[in-house]
């Protein structure tokens, strides 16, 4: 694992109206390791996630990508960095199969008016047997057919074939059952030792433990704290969940 | 023909369990219930009346459900997207009588004059007249439907409204008609055995079966009928791809119209009522969902000739006419049904 950050984020700050979604917050992810991100709903989780991945622009704030400062003004430029979102409710289009949603809005062509199909069901199986995805029979199988941990496994799947360098995983087993969660964790794992940086986003400080590296915790629009999951336990986590100290008076604007 | 609604157009592999086998028999019959209905209703009004299969009733057929069938395929793009167009009857009229007027080089109709010498701008121009109106017509409605955010139920319901009363003024009500040969080719001309409507009709329908199945547009259609925050998340112009199906949608409404004015050589300010029931209909009956995302052009086709063998077995076979609007209804419900019933045993 490096030490220097592959991504980070310096004072971001989102409102919307009078809500404060965001006050100042720091973030960072190294490449090769997994860096949980919690909080409370209403924390700013998926807010901070969507200023990075470029669905809506940071009021105030910088974003560093290895490095050097960046704008992500849309999930085009995010994706040109190398990061990549698997939202909580999968952003899988149902009615098309598998190959279709992994290369969706980037999809191979052959000439300017023909899919090259066959490119793209060769890639997708190559990236599903890369990720040790095997409950999948057929690339060609319509999404809305497959189970919530093989849907799982698509989305993730689709983050990670476009070269990406950070992946951001949003509640990514909140929907799954015993087996299938242990199916994605297992994913979370091997992809960071791949050298990827993962961000995952969830409620089950249980599964947090067992695949984190560190853990930033958000609190009421803010950063309350980093921990190190090795030197930390659930305690010291569900205290900054509830009660971590703040910074900001919430509610109140920076002008 | 084993694919009609998987819009990857790949086969689906021989080596899936026996159990899956068996659900996809019900897909399968899903997929070929149209054709299936299309085969029996021909068969049936074969045994009626032998005339039914003569090569001039068959062409009959298609003539008759040309125009319709054009305005299907673009309300197929439309239904794709979960979107609806009601004005498509409307626009068809307003692009037909923008065209006459254009081909006449005047407003009013000068057939009682008992001329049909060349005063206007020609075939061309009117075609180019029709196709732009009939586009603008879309554009306007695809924006206010995206931009604005008004459900396409209520854009195009205001657009059925509106488009009859321009046609209306246009023409102060009353029809532009006799045209030049160069004119009524378009409409009443035939290549071979071929009615010119025809050849038309099915050309843009496997233009438009290609574009849907093989091109990256055609996909993103599909994605944005499917789950359009999807499509928005990975990237694609969900707004951009929604205007353009009603501007498609629009240019068949104004090919159409310059075609159905060809082929009455008359351009009627009432022409195209009701036809967006008839379009709607047949874009269901050949399978494609009302809720977007599962449907194909070559299902639009089907559905179009369904209802066409339907009206003119009918008509053969001396049934009343106001038979043939229950019997069109009941084709409807029942098709929706057999599909909901279908997609209910699949995802289980």
């Amino acid at each position: 694992m490096s030490e220097q950050p592959i991504l980070e984020i310096k004072k971001a700050s989102k409102s919307f109206g009078a809500v404060q979604a965001l006050i100042e917050v720091d973030f960072e992810v190294r490449p090769g390791e997994v860096m949980a991100l919690v909080g409370d709903n209403g924390a700013g989780k998926s807010t901070l996630i969507k200023g990075i991945a470029g669905i809506y622009a940071f009021d105030k704030g910088e974003i560093y990508f290895e490095g050097k400062r960046v704008h992500i003004h849309g999930p085009r430029d995010a994706a040109a960095l190398g990061i990549e979102v698997v939202y909580q409710d999968l952003a899988l289009a149902d009615n098309l199969d598998v190959v279709a949603n992994m290369f969706l809005g980037r999809e191979l062509v052959q000439a300017p008016w023909r899919l090259d199909e066959a490119a793209m069901e060769r890639a997708t199986v190559e990236t599903l047997d890369s990720l040790a995805v095997t409950t999948i029979q057929s690339a060609r199988q319509i999404v809305a057919g497959l189970s919530g941990g093989q849907r799982q496994a698509i989305a993730v799947a689709k983050a990670v074939m476009w070269n990406s360098k950070v992946v951001i995983l949003d509640e990514p087993t909140a929907a799954l059952g015993v087996a299938q969660t242990r199916q994605v964790l297992d994913l979370v794992t091997r992809l960071a030792d791949t050298g990827l940086a993962v961000v995952i986003i969830s409620h089950n400080l249980h599964d947090i433990f067992e695949v984190a590296h560190r853990i930033t915790v958000l609190r009421l629009g803010q950063n309350v704290g980093t921990y190190v999951t090795a030197e930390s336990d659930q305690q010291e986590i569900v205290h900054a969940i509830t009660a971590g100290e703040l910074q900001f008076v919430p509610g109140m604007a920076q002008e | 023909m084993t694919d009609i609604q998987n819009p990857s157009g790949e086969k689906r592999k021989h080596d899936e369990p026996f159990a899956e086998r068996e659900t996809n028999y019900i897909d399968l019959l899903g997929r070929f219930a149209p054709v299936i209905f299309l085969l029996v209703l021909i068969v049936i009004f074969y045994a009626l009346n032998p005339r039914f299969l003569s090569q001039r009733n068959i062409f009959n057929v298609l003539r008759q459900v040309s125009i319709t069938g054009l305005l299907a395929i673009g309300m197929t793009f439309v239904i794709l997207t979960a979107g609806i167009d009601l004005s498509v009857g409307s626009l068809l009229a307003f692009s037909g009588i923008v065209a006459a007027g254009v081909a006449k080089g005047t407003r009013t109709n000068t057939l009682s004059l008992g001329t049909t010498e060349e005063s206007g701008y020609g075939v061309l121009a009117a075609i180019l007249a029709a196709i732009t109106i009939g586009m603008l017509g879309g554009l306007v409605q695809g924006a206010a439907t995206t931009k604005f955010k008004i459900p396409p139920f209520v854009v195009t319901l205001g657009g059925l409204s509106a488009f009859r009363g321009a046609t209306l003024l246009f023409s102060n009500g009353g029809p532009i008609s006799g045209f030049n040969d160069a004119f009524t080719e378009w409409g009443q001309g035939e290549i071979g055995p071929v009615p010119i409507p025809v050849i038309i009709f099915l050309g843009f329908a496997v233009v438009a079966h290609i574009v849907l199945r093989y091109t990256q547009y055609g996909r993103h259609v599909y994605a944005v009928g499917g789950n359009p925050e999807a499509a928005r998340l990975s990237g694609l112009n969900v707004g951009l791809i929604t205007t353009s199906v009603y501007v498609i949608q629009g240019f068949f409404a104004g090919l159409g119209g310059f075609v159905l004015a060809a082929r009455l050589n008359s351009a009627e300010a009432v022409a195209g009522t009701g036809f967006e029931l008839t379009v709607i209909a047949s874009v269901v009956i050949g399978g494609t969902s009302l809720f977007g995302g599962e449907g194909s052009v070559l299902g639009t086709v089907i559905g179009s000739l369904l209802i066409g063998v339907l009206i003119n077995g009918l008509v053969l076979n001396n049934v009343n006419p106001y038979v043939q609007q229950v019997s069109i209804g009941i084709v409807i419900v029942i098709a929706v049904a057999f599909d909901t019933f279908v997609k209910s045993r699949r995802s289980i």
